[in-house]
């Protein structure tokens, strides 16, 4: 890494040095131009992605304005737009998702680095990382026809009957077990950011130099003292980045989470059993659904939230990632 | 490398379509067609002919206003399909009690559009492929008929080479694309309303008709593992059910209706749909007109602010989360249950009765359809009178826009369209349908004889 | 990175154990060693777990789904058994196909103008964008293409949105794999090439893409098996065909949209089997797809990192 860096460095100084003769001026122009237009098509792309998606979102939030993300009622009958209730899904299974994911995350990168024999460490990596290139639809089947009936049989029954009669918790398992809701959907989303915050912890807890692990291990600490006290804390920004980067893929992640989550209630509801919406759900379930011009309008100013909610908060990982020494790349995957 | 191989695949199948794209335009009347098409329409005959009367004498049954079009193109009907269609006149009895009831009735005109007995023009038959018309057609819509026009367009593409992909969006998406004239046609049974239309009117040019495919039950359909005898409710029941006011499938409420039904004391898990949908309109709309509560609360609507549940989308999604969910319950076309096993609830009627789902208490719903529909055909069957009428019957559209633009479509579309109404009524009751009564069959037959292309009629009569 | 690495503080890292533990002490500090060791090796079981029951799920209620059929039918009648996927592998091919003659060619200039010229705020902002783009979510993506090929443009649901909405998604990952690995290529060798009176385009042409080949053919696949499963965009612009169409200007079959429909939208007793085939179908090209990375890797020159 050092040495990538140090070429990144020299390189960039030396770069458009023209050695050549003035024969090949033209050439060099020409290739430089067509490079350079592919470059800026990249900015035409995302100028028109918010431009048609602002045009279209413009009745609806000229309508709603600020109640389009406050307002807590979504009724296309009464031409009513308040989006909270999906913004409040998406938040609600993507922090669920977060809470499984990253303690298995860091528990299995702390165990590929400071763990692991060295042979085991790559396939390890390897196949955790493979579960990224599974498609978001096969996630969402696999999720509807094996993990909804187990978590619904084993996970959610037993819950409701433990604490349906415990004040306060009993709120988490209001309604019937269906097997369809926001717990379901966090659960998939837990698996399916599973690499993405592994690959980053994975790498932030390598750079921990050594010498901090002879230090503590030399003062005759245990191994999960040495962890605990010289590994984690070095690495924790980094973590609390590739959590964030998780936060971010799961806040748009679509069909996996339409095909589990219910795609029902418009309640907001501290339950893990509502049956609900989140941004992307809904934009899957109405966009071709929209009658009235409002309607159509406010799907897509969904959408626009969406984009802004994840632009923002992959700009959040990235800068805390890239401050503590991690390596995002991996995740564009 | 395996770009490679993606890419040398892709130019692969590319030159192969192109290739094999060619014969099946020209396909045309000759060869191949007669001798696929007399078979399917000798077998479906007997069931279909809604009218036997009619094949014996076409020219005289087409008197109605409406029909003389379709009775003059008759005069072009290829050889082999009038002997088939004389064949099936000839071999079928009236077999269906209600269609013979309606025929042998005085004849009395109805609205402008078609007389109440009129009986279908039966020399027109589809029976083979069409010079010049396209080879591909596509919808989207509803998800009500399709069992029934999967079936059809399996079918067709079988009788006439014309490959008519239709695609469950749910209703309401189907009367966006066909106002969006994304698609060819549409499928809906959710009438398009009138600012619906009005908006539709952009892209057409004209006022979106409504051609009318079939009609169904939606059922009330449950999965309760342990209960094998079947369940009746009414609409008090069925409206405290889905606003969740009735809680455990052991209510006294369901009880009442079930004595000696061991109900289980569990959560009752309500499905319904999460796309704009005809069914729910439908279904909405009965619950609205037996319950004061629902009247009261969410009222009718292709989309309603359900009070919670699982939401699914297309009447195969909730078809699939009754079947997968213990305890679940929600509404579906028939077929859709019948076909899985799914348990469905006998429903009281307004008679009083409880009556089960059939072709038969369907077709007794329906049969009041040609008085009471309008002439635009825009009308519900919801709630119907009658004592074996089923109440939540349903009757669905294809919608189309009357002023074509595309000279190969419109043919292959009125085509497929007439060949739906008629030859394609008689899949209807095997799949769990009712076949439409004869004189909305009639009605129909002027809607399709009305659509233009570039100002001349789309039809060509065969 | 590495010179980021000295410079953050070290939080953490002040020991504060007391040497002189006595014995219970020392007992329950082994406790939980032990107790935590355990959880981490659980972790990482559970980590590695997930991927074969996942997998083995697919292979094995998959497999028996697929025969001759299955590869050259198209599907019959809804509640009919039989058939098969045909016109969704082949409008797969198709629609990621296009997505691939568009995507990639400008993913790759855009990553060469990155890494070999790019200088200044134009290819910062590019290259913040592209990063910020791989982060779309892809439903937000295929609306934008329905906006302007299936509403406006084309007027009908049709396959060139689909394959524009799946190129729209290649593009930043191929740009920013392609100039994280153009910039491993020793600037020496660029030198070398240039002191020698080579242009520089040809330089970049005959010297640069060639050492950098396998890890830029690395990043084109990835982007490639990426958006083979992307299902989003899909739904919403090339609605789904169950006839097989060659036509790009109309609606098309594709394969992790057959999924969708097997698995939500049909109850009939083989729709499961057949959701099973189809992702295991989905799969396979996938896998494939991937295991070529690992092959082109092993050509190599400077790789991909993952």
């Amino acid at each position: 890494m050092a040495v990538q860096t140090a070429r990144r460095a020299e390189k960039l100084p030396g770069g458009r040095v023209n050695l050549a003769g003035r024969g090949s001026a033209l050439g060099d122009r020409a290739f430089q131009g067509i490079a350079f237009a592919f470059a800026a098509s990249i900015l035409v792309l995302i100028v028109t992605i918010f431009v048609v998606l602002f045009v279209d979102a413009r009745v609806a939030l000229a309508q709603e304005g600020l109640r389009f993300i406050t307002g807590q009622v979504w009724n296309p009958n009464e031409s009513i737009f308040g989006a909270l209730p999906y913004i409040y899904g998406t938040i609600f299974t993507s922090l669920i998702g977060l809470l499984i994911a990253t303690p298995i995350a860091v528990g299995a990168s702390l165990y590929i680095v400071e763990y692991a024999p060295n042979w085991l460490r790559a396939p390890i990596s390897f196949i955790v990382e493979l579960l990224a290139v599974i498609p978001s639809v096969i996630y969402g089947f696999w999720g509807l026809a094996v993990l909804a009936p187990f978590l619904r049989d084993r996970v959610e029954r037993p819950l409701k009957a433990a604490l349906g009669d415990v004040p306060v918790l009993n709120a988490l398992v209001e309604g019937p077990a269906r097997g369809r809701d926001m717990f379901v959907a966090g659960v998939i989303l837990s698996i399916m950011i599973l690499p993405t915050i592994m690959s980053v912890a994975r790498e932030v807890i390598s750079t921990v130099p050594g010498t901090q692990r002879e230090g503590m291990l030399a003062l005759g600490a245990t191994k999960w003292e040495m962890i605990k006290g010289a590994v984690l804390p070095y690495a924790r920004g980094g973590i609390v980045g590739a959590a964030i980067l998780g936060l971010g893929r799961a806040i748009g992640e679509t069909m996996a989470v339409t095909m589990l989550i219910g795609n029902s209630s418009t309640k907001i509801s501290w339950s893990l059993l509502t049956p609900g919406y989140t941004m992307a759900s809904a934009i899957a379930n109405q966009f071709a659904d929209a009658n009235s011009a409002v309607h159509f309008s406010a799907i897509i100013g969904v959408a626009v939230v969406l984009l802004f909610v994840t632009g923002a908060v992959n700009l959040v990982a990235r800068l805390i990632v890239s401050r503590f020494g991690g390596d995002t790349r991996a995740t564009g995957i | 490398m395996g770009l490679m191989t993606l890419l040398l695949a892709f130019t692969f199948v590319l030159t192969a379509c192109g290739g094999g794209a060619t014969p099946t335009t020209g396909g045309t009347t000759s060869s191949a067609a007669p001798s696929a098409a007399p078979s399917t329409a000798a077998s479906t005959a007997p069931s279909a002919a809604p009218s036997t009367v009619a094949s014996a004498a076409p020219s005289t049954a087409a008197s109605a206003a409406p029909s003389t079009a379709a009775g003059g193109s008759a005069t072009r009907t290829t050889a082999p399909a009038t002997t088939t269609s004389a064949a099936g006149g000839t071999s079928s009895t009236a077999t269906r009690a209600v269609a013979t009831a309606t025929r042998t009735g005085s004849a009395t005109a109805v609205g402008t559009a078609g007389s109440a007995n009129a009986t279908p023009n039966t020399s027109i038959n589809i029976t083979g492929p069409f010079s010049g018309e396209a080879n591909t057609l596509n919808g989207a819509g509803a998800t009500f008929p399709q069992v029934l026009y999967s079936k059809w367009f399996d079918e067709y593409s079988k009788v006439t080479n014309v490959k008519v992909n239709y695609q469950g969006t749910g209703s309401g998406a189907g009367k966006n694309a066909i106002r969006d004239q994304t698609v060819d046609f549409a499928g809906s049974d959710s009438p398009m309303s009138d600012a619906e239309l009005a908006a539709a009117q952009a892209k057409c040019g004209d006022t979106i008709q409504h051609i009318p495919t079939t009609l169904g039950a939606i059922v009330v359909s449950y999965n309760l593992p342990n209960v094998s005898q079947k369940l009746k409710m009414d609409g008090d029941v069925i409206a405290g059910i889905f606003l969740e006011q009735i809680k455990k499938w052991n209510d006294p409420k369901i009880a009442a209706l079930n004595p000696g039904v061991n109900l289980p004391n569990e959560d009752i898990i309500t499905v319904h749909r999460s796309d704009s949908s005809g069914t729910t309109d439908n279904f909405t709309s009965y619950l609205t007109a037996v319950s004061q509560a629902w009247a009261n609360g969410p009222k009718s609507g292709s989309t309603v602010q359900w009070p919670g549940g699982i939401g699914a989308s297309g009447n195969p999604g909730v078809a699939n989360e009754i079947k997968n969910n213990p305890y679940a319950i929600g509404y579906v076309e028939l077929a859709f249950a019948k076909q899985n096993n799914l348990s469905y609830a006998d429903v009281k009627n307004s008679a009083g009765q409880f009556v089960t789902a059939n072709a038969a208490s369907v077709t007794a719903a329906g049969q009041s359809a040609a008085e009471r529909a309008p002439a635009d055909l825009r009308f519900k069957l919801v709630n119907a009178p009658g004592a074996q009428s089923y109440p939540i019957t349903a009757i669905t559209w294809i919608l189309v826009c009357p002023k074509q633009t595309d000279q190969a479509k419109a043919v292959a579309l009125t085509r497929m369209l007439w060949w739906a109404t008629h030859s394609g009524q008689q899949f209807a009751e095997g799949l769990d349908y009712s076949p439409l009564p004869p004189a909305i069959v009639v009605r129909a037959e002027a809607f399709i004889n009305n659509i233009t292309v570039n100002g001349q009629k789309a039809f060509p009569g065969r | 990175m590495q010179g980021q690495m000295t410079a953050p503080s070290i939080p953490g890292a002040r020991p504060r154990l007391s040497l002189e533990a006595s014995d219970g002490q020392a007992r329950r500090r082994k406790i939980v060693n032990g107790i935590m060791t355990t959880l981490i090796g659980a972790a990482a079981l559970l980590g590695v777990s997930i991927l074969g029951i996942i997998l083995g799920y697919i292979i094995v209620k998959g497999a028996p789904a697929l025969n001759l059929d299955f590869f050259t039918k198209a599907p019959p009648a809804l509640g009919e058994a039989g058939g098969g996927v045909a016109p969704a592998i082949r409008g797969s091919l198709l629609i990621v196909g296009l997505a691939s003659l568009v995507g990639i060619p400008v993913g790759l200039g855009a990553g060469i103008y990155l890494a070999e010229f790019g200088r200044g705020r134009f290819a910062d902002t590019v290259r913040f964008i592209a990063d910020l783009m791989t982060g779309l979510p892809s439903i937000a993506i295929g609306a934008v293409a329905w906006a302007l090929l299936v509403k406006r443009g084309i007027g009908t649901y049709n396959a060139i949105a689909g394959s524009v909405a799946l190129a729209i998604i290649m593009i930043p990952i191929i740009t920013r794999t392609t100039e994280e690995i153009l910039k491993l290529v020793p600037n020496n060798l660029r030198e070398a090439s240039l002191a020698l009176g080579t242009p520089r385009w040809k330089t970049i042409v005959s010297v640069v893409l060639p050492v950098a080949r396998s890890g830029i053919l690395t990043g084109v696949i990835l982007s490639v098996a990426r958006v083979s499963g992307e299902t989003a965009p899909l739904l919403l612009t090339v609605l789904g065909n169950s006839f097989a169409s060659n036509n790009l200007r109309g609606p098309m079959a594709a394969l992790p949209l057959e999924i969708y429909q097997y698995a939500t939208k049909s109850p009939f007793a083989d729709s499961f089997t057949k959701a099973w085939g189809a992702s295991l179908v989905l799969i396979i090209i996938i896998g494939l797809l991937s295991l070529s990375v690992r092959l082109a890797a092993r050509l190599g020159g400077p790789q991909a990192r993952r």
